[in-house]
């Protein structure tokens, strides 16, 4: 996924509960045409997904091109293909701690912008907006720019300032959204209980923010973790799974990869799922309530 | 909207409290960060773009100087190759912008009476996502490629000549771009064609306005903002991408982007200038056709 990519998810995530249903009446566009070409166009997106799921489970040798027989046995022992896993693990390590990082630094901006008025407000929303809509090349030319300039070597740590740096927007308009959404009245009855300042935040602000600072986090995880334009500016020596894979694809991608993409995606859209099935439980309780 | 969020979110804030230690104490880390590594390197860039080769150095020792000529250099060497990225930026977000209007228009309009088909169907278009980027284009690549049965199929029906290919072709380019990019796409259309009004549609057709007129008139001025934000996070993205054009993906020699420079020049041949003054070049260019496009299509309030 791109930065633009994290953009768009931030805004299905922020974006307001859907309007009830209505019947709506057809207005042209025959009744069939527009239902087959959505299922049709959303087959289509699915192609590569079910190719990769598909080769993983190829009988491959050094190259996984052709089809040559099924076999598990890229599934069982994945970590044969030890570079995999290695850069797989490092994906996994930059993803964890450029998540925390950026996660906390956003959240406290997104708690600040909501509830203080300041002056220099609008070129801080300009500040945040920008890494958002900068191409990710010049992002990553940029960073690799000033660490040549200050004679810092590359690696993972770099890695790891570039995902924060790339990560801390996209928290603060996730998060943003769920402090704007904040009723006050729930603060103030904890102050009136003589509840210390601190004692406030953790005990009511924080588990009401939590959602958004979740769904921050998870999207942090997923833009880090996917990210290969920035990175390969400024990893050096160090690689990640989707370097990996670039630098693979000229000699053949092992099955392994596929392998640890399919085991991702299921797991990411096991997680999607799961989250939808009990937000539509919730809600259906809370319907029985009222 | 996310991508437009920071500039309207101002105007309906619940009465902040005025600035105090606290605000700045929360501001203060995060702002620092990206001072430090967002802003700083945009000066680095703008530097490093006009150093010149030190004197006595080796390969890829540049000293401080005010070599403006690098950016002349720039666009004489690779000038097609900036035309070329924004070419194939404007092709794919065009064919991504009519494949998913009807598409959005399905799930955000017509699929509304059942929330969880909408709501698995958006799932499916943000499903790409979650696989990785280089492992899908791949995939396109090899489903694309000669022995393919897109290809063989095409061949027999004399679509393909029979020595014909797609990949490393600019068709191919084109079309890893539109794909890879779609669901930026079709998530803004989605979300401003969640929020349409059918009455208005309705109101249209009670007036004897054709179907088509009342899609012209009606829903796409409605929709704008969707896609006011969906072109964007197309362009943007796609015209800085060297994934799609690369050789070892869909590309081929004759369909090298701007990307595709500023890395072989940044992290090959260590020309970093050359790389830092079109990295500047591509910031500068998407700048200005951002800000014209956006204020042509009426939406000033989204920037």
């Amino acid at each position: 996924m791109t930065l633009q990519g994290g953009a768009v998810i931030a805004e299905a995530v922020t974006s307001p509960e859907p309007r009830p249903g209505r019947r709506v009446r057809d207005v042209g566009l025959g009744r069939w045409l527009l239902p087959v070409y959505a299922t049709l166009a959303l087959l289509f997106l699915l192609i590569p997904i079910a190719y990769t799921f598909v080769f993983s489970f190829n009988d491959s040798l050094k190259s996984n091109i052709s089809w040559r027989g099924f076999t598990l046995d890229n599934w069982t022992g994945v970590c044969d293909a030890q570079d995999v896993c290695q850069a797989f693990g490092n994906s996994i390590l930059i993803a964890v701690v450029a998540t925390v990082i950026a996660t906390t630094l956003g959240t406290m901006i997104a708690i600040a912008l909501v509830r203080y008025r300041f002056r220099s407000r609008s070129s801080i929303s300009l500040l945040l907006f920008l890494p958002m809509a900068t191409p990710e090349v010049v992002l990553g030319a940029g960073l690799a720019a000033q660490f040549l300039a200050a004679g810092v070597q590359k690696g993972l740590v770099t890695v790891i300032i570039a995902h924060t740096m790339f990560c801390i927007s996209f928290v603060v308009v996730t998060v943003k959204a769920r402090v704007s959404s904040l009723d006050p009245a729930l603060e103030e009855a904890g102050r009136d209980l003589y509840g210390s300042p601190g004692q406030v935040f953790w005990r009511v602000t924080f588990p009401l923010l939590l959602p958004g600072i979740v769904a921050a986090a998870l999207l942090s995880f997923a833009l880090s973790f996917d990210d290969f334009i920035i990175t390969n500016f400024n990893s050096g020596a160090a690689t990640t799974f989707p370097k990996f894979i670039y630098v693979a694809a000229a000699r053949g991608i092992p099955a392994e990869a596929n392998v640890i993409a399919s085991a991702v995606f299921i797991l990411a859209i096991s997680l999607v799922v799961a989250s939808q099935v009990t937000s539509a439980l919730r809600k259906r309780r809370q319907a029985a309530l009222s | 909207m996310a991508f437009t969020a920071f500039a309207t979110g101002t105007a309906k804030e619940q009465a902040p409290r005025r600035a105090g230690k606290i605000a700045l104490l929360l501001l203060l880390p995060g702002i620092a960060y990206l001072a430090l590594f967002f802003l700083v390197p945009l000066v680095s860039l703008v530097i490093t773009s006009l150093q010149a080769p030190a004197e006595f150095g080796d390969i890829g020792e540049y000293q401080n100087a005010f070599q403006w000529q690098n950016y002349v250099l720039a666009i004489e060497q690779y000038g097609t190759q900036i035309l070329r990225s924004f070419l194939y930026a404007l092709l794919a977000t065009t064919f991504a912008l009519l494949f998913s209007y009807p598409l959005a228009y399905f799930i955000g309009v017509k699929a509304r009476r059942w929330p969880l088909l909408q709501n698995l169907m958006l799932v499916l278009v943000i499903a790409p996502f979650f696989i990785s980027f280089l492992l899908r284009t791949l995939a396109w690549k090899q489903l694309l490629s000669d022995e393919s049965f897109v290809v063989t199929s095409l061949k027999a029906l004399s679509l393909l000549g029979q020595d014909d290919y797609i990949t490393g072709t600019p068709v191919a380019v084109v079309f890893g771009l539109t794909y890879n990019f779609i669901p930026f796409m079709t998530l803004p259309l989605y979300a401003s064609l969640e929020r349409l009004d059918t009455r208005y549609l309705e109101a249209g057709s009670d007036l004897y306005s054709s179907p088509f007129t009342t899609f012209r008139t009606i829903t796409v001025p409605l929709s704008m903002p969707g896609i006011v934000s969906g072109v964007l996070l197309t362009f943007i993205p796609a015209a800085g991408d060297y994934v799609n054009a690369s050789r070892q993906f869909l590309g081929g020699t004759g369909t090298t982007m701007v990307g595709n420079v500023i890395e072989s020049n940044f992290l090959i041949s260590l020309n970093y200038p050359a790389a830092a003054s079109l990295s500047i070049i591509l910031m500068a260019a998407i700048l200005v056709l951002v800000t014209a496009y956006v204020r042509r299509s009426g939406t000033e309030d989204l920037l």
